[in-house]
């Protein structure tokens, strides 16, 4: 029997959750479907804020956090797009603070406001370094106060489309039962996250992180844009690519070489400070964090994950020691194209978040405005769809089998192990679609993503359990991987002149 | 390194060659490199998702921070169904925030909250809903209904928010199979990653009942409990 609903959402963090609160206060049925849980998503992971001109920390105002944001995105940005973006960031965070966010607060009691790179005035509202966790959450208890009906452990396989090529719902494994299921909805909203994971190991993000909608929008024919540009955060933990937040830098930590010198400006754009630690490592050098002058007060009460990771990842305690690092895959600026009311090219569906590219990051996001446009544009996409779904109520019951991918994997020979190939390819695209890129490198790193597509049935699958098969959706999310890095490297071929974080040589 | 795990079959012996590493890197190398059909749920490896939370040597943990050593013995939470290994269904565990209505229900725009405010509930909201807690708890193990730690200290996160205006309600949600059957023991303090304690937060939700009028149903089973002049009068 397949399940029925208005709005159909696929992923659920602060994008997809408020998405789907919006929806349903829009009055559409709603699911979310999420292959992990809501609390366990990318967003979670978002240490140093929110982006909004409230001015509780030095003058600000909505025209300069515009014409940051532009700047930052090289002229690849939609001007009007990010316009909106900013001038709802105050309401973004009145209606976060209204719902229980904890933010760190004045004494004034206005909500705190730190420095982030490429801002010019004190502009992130956080909450300690746990601001993702703690607005991810609060929206996440909404969601369970506004009865809305979320499905834990469902993987997306396909984007259905009916006669009219009209999206109509979605085909998923239950990664539980192992059983295949059917979703129709009358709109569907992916929000299923970035693709930073491409570069494997080399990256801050989730494991989780594979572009899984994005493959998926693309394979039923959404258009894709910008795929090329991905963001390095420059300070992940050298050996294991945590991530150390932006706002280690934005309290007034120091990047220095191991004479321990200081090379660079730290709070200039990612993309900038990324190339000139890369540039630093190429000589030779080693490269480090230095936050042992802000004191271990400072670094308790504002950056208490950063010690703790560093103690456990690279034995050093920042309170004391530098911590080394190198900048690693953070973000991806590309995803599938959306108009300014979250809609996708393909009619029915919609996306928000970061597996979307609602042009307001460009060639370079800032750091603070992911986790505003989440929130701006995960309300966009679910009014929207909610709307074009009371528009478009759907009649007749959509045909389709319960066939998929996973029938043509078990046909693959595994002779060949997947696993080996993903780190290859990470490594791969991490030297060669990387921080600083070549016409050459990129046509190598084209050539054995194809080569790798080309055998994918020499891969594939040891584990034979229907049950909770993790061994079958890592490999079906390499799979997807792999369709994200053509597009990738393919987009960054054609990109010629160095742009944001695409920098060619 | 030689660590043991249990497996839906039985527990399952592994070698790696790795040291000084996490348990979630362990079950990574063994997952990729040994034995491709060992379940595990794993997510941010930073301590922040809950996914990857586990027992070893009985004592619950999450497998990214924790520091493999010889002759570990690795086993899925306690407490909650077990889908496949180390992996455990977590539905019915957060199916308590929804029973315990833990959220703000009705916000006074007229209070700001400064600096201290914001403190009041800052680790509550630390928490990442691993499940640890709900693992270690001898209540839950004998009372699948009890709405248990997690989603308490999530109650009085909500409710020590000073703009909460329907305190009252929130305490009265939290009555039956809730804040009077915890018996303090303090395991769920013991084993949070967060540093979170459920057990104090339980006693502060106990003392704001208490203002209300809500007191122990215990007490109240033995005939009125204490005197008007405070001697028991059984």
């Amino acid at each position: 029997m397949n399940k029925k609903c208005d709005v159909l959402i696929i992923g659920a963090g602060g994008a997809g959750l408020t998405a789907a609160l919006t929806a349903k206060e829009s009055g559409a049925n709603v699911i979310v479907l999420t292959k992990e849980y809501p609390t366990r998503s990318q967003t979670c992971m978002a240490q140093g804020g929110i982006n909004a001109a409230l001015g509780n920390a030095g003058e600000d105002s909505v025209e300069d956090h515009i014409a940051n944001t532009l700047k930052s995105a090289h002229g690849q940005a939609d001007e009007e797009a990010i316009k909106f973006m900013c001038s709802e960031a105050p309401k973004a965070i009145e209606w976060l603070d209204s719902i229980g966010v904890c933010f760190s607060r004045t004494e004034a009691s206005s909500i705190a406001q730190r420095a982030l790179g490429g801002a010019s005035a004190s502009r992130a509202c956080y909450a300690q370094d746990y601001t993702g966790l703690k607005i991810l959450h609060t929206i996440y208890d909404r969601c369970l106060e506004a009865d809305i009906e979320i499905q834990n452990e469902k993987y997306l396989l396909e984007i259905l489309k009916d006669e009219e090529d009209v999206v109509c719902g979605a085909k998923v494994l239950d990664i539980r039962s192992g059983e295949v299921e059917i979703y129709e909805a009358n709109a569907v909203i992916i929000a299923s996250g970035g693709y930073s994971r491409i570069y494997d190991k080399n990256s801050t993000n989730s494991t989780a992180s594979t572009g899984d909608g994005i493959a998926t929008a693309l394979r039923a024919g959404a258009e894709l844009i910008d795929m090329e540009f991905v963001q390095f955060h420059p300070t992940g933990l050298k050996n294991s690519s945590i991530l150390i937040s932006e706002s280690a830098r934005g309290e007034g930590g120091y990047v220095v070489n191991s004479k321990g010198e200081r090379f660079t400006k730290e709070l200039a754009p990612r993309d900038v400070l990324s190339r000139a630690i890369d540039a630093e490592i190429k000589k030779g050098e080693s490269v480090f964090l230095d936050i042992r002058h802000l004191g271990e007060k400072l670094i308790d009460e504002g950056l208490p994950q950063e010690r703790k990771l560093a103690k456990l990842y690279e034995n050093v305690d920042p309170v004391h020691e530098l911590m080394p690092i190198r900048p690693v895959a953070h973000y991806t600026m590309g995803g599938i194209l959306v108009d300014r009311k979250s809609a996708t090219t393909l009619k029915g569906l919609f996306a928000c978040g970061e597996c979307a590219n609602h042009r307001v990051h460009g060639a370079n996001r800032l750091g603070g405005n992911s986790l505003l446009e989440i929130v701006v544009f995960g309300k966009e996409a679910g009014v929207n769809a909610a709307l074009y779904a009371k528009e478009n109520a759907r009649t007749t019951s959509v045909k389709t089998d319960t066939n998929s991918v996973i029938d043509e994997i078990k046909e693959y020979e595994n002779i060949l192990d997947f696993y080996a190939k993903r780190e290859h390819l990470g490594n791969l695209f991490y030297t060669n679609v990387g921080i600083v890129r070549t016409k050459e490198e990129l046509q190598v790193a084209l050539g054995e993503v194809q080569a790798i597509k080309a055998n994918i049935s020499k891969l594939g699958v040891s584990d034979s359990s229907k049950k909770y098969n993790t061994n079958l959706v890592e490999f079906i999310e390499f799979k997807n991987s792999l369709d994200v890095c053509e597009v990738v490297v393919s987009s960054a071929l054609k990109r010629e002149v160095s742009c944001g974080a695409h920098y060619i040589v | 390194m030689k660590i043991s795990i249990k497996k839906d079959d039985g527990f399952v012996s592994y070698e790696s060659a790795l040291e000084d590493a996490t348990l979630l890197e362990l079950l990574n190398d063994i997952k990729q490199t040994k034995d491709n059909t060992l379940a595990f749920s794993s997510g941010c490896r930073s301590s922040v998702c809950g996914s990857c939370s586990m027992r070893v040597n009985e004592v619950e943990v999450l497998a990214c921070s924790y520091k493999i050593q010889e002759g570990d013995i690795v086993e899925p939470l306690k407490n909650v169904p077990v889908i496949r290994d180390l992996v455990v269904d977590m539905d019915k565990a957060y199916s308590f925030n929804i029973k315990a209505k833990a959220w703000l229900s009705k916000i006074s725009s007229e209070i700001q909250l400064d600096s201290q405010d914001a403190k009041t509930n800052e680790v509550q909201s630390d928490c990442i809903l691993c499940g640890s807690c709900y693992s270690a708890c001898p209540v839950y193990a004998v009372n699948g209904e009890f709405i248990g730690p997690f989603s308490l200290t999530r109650v009085w996160k909500y409710a020590s928010d000073k703009r909460e205006v329907d305190v009252e309600q929130k305490m009265n949600d939290v009555q039956t199979n809730g804040i009077w059957d915890c018996t303090l023991c303090g395991n769920c303090t013991v084993v949070c990653p967060q540093n979170i304690s459920s057990k104090a937060d339980i006693e502060m939700l106990r003392m704001k009942s208490a203002q209300y009028g809500l007191m122990d149903p215990n007490f109240g089973s033995f005939d009125g409990g204490f005197g008007f002049d405070g001697s028991p009068s059984f």
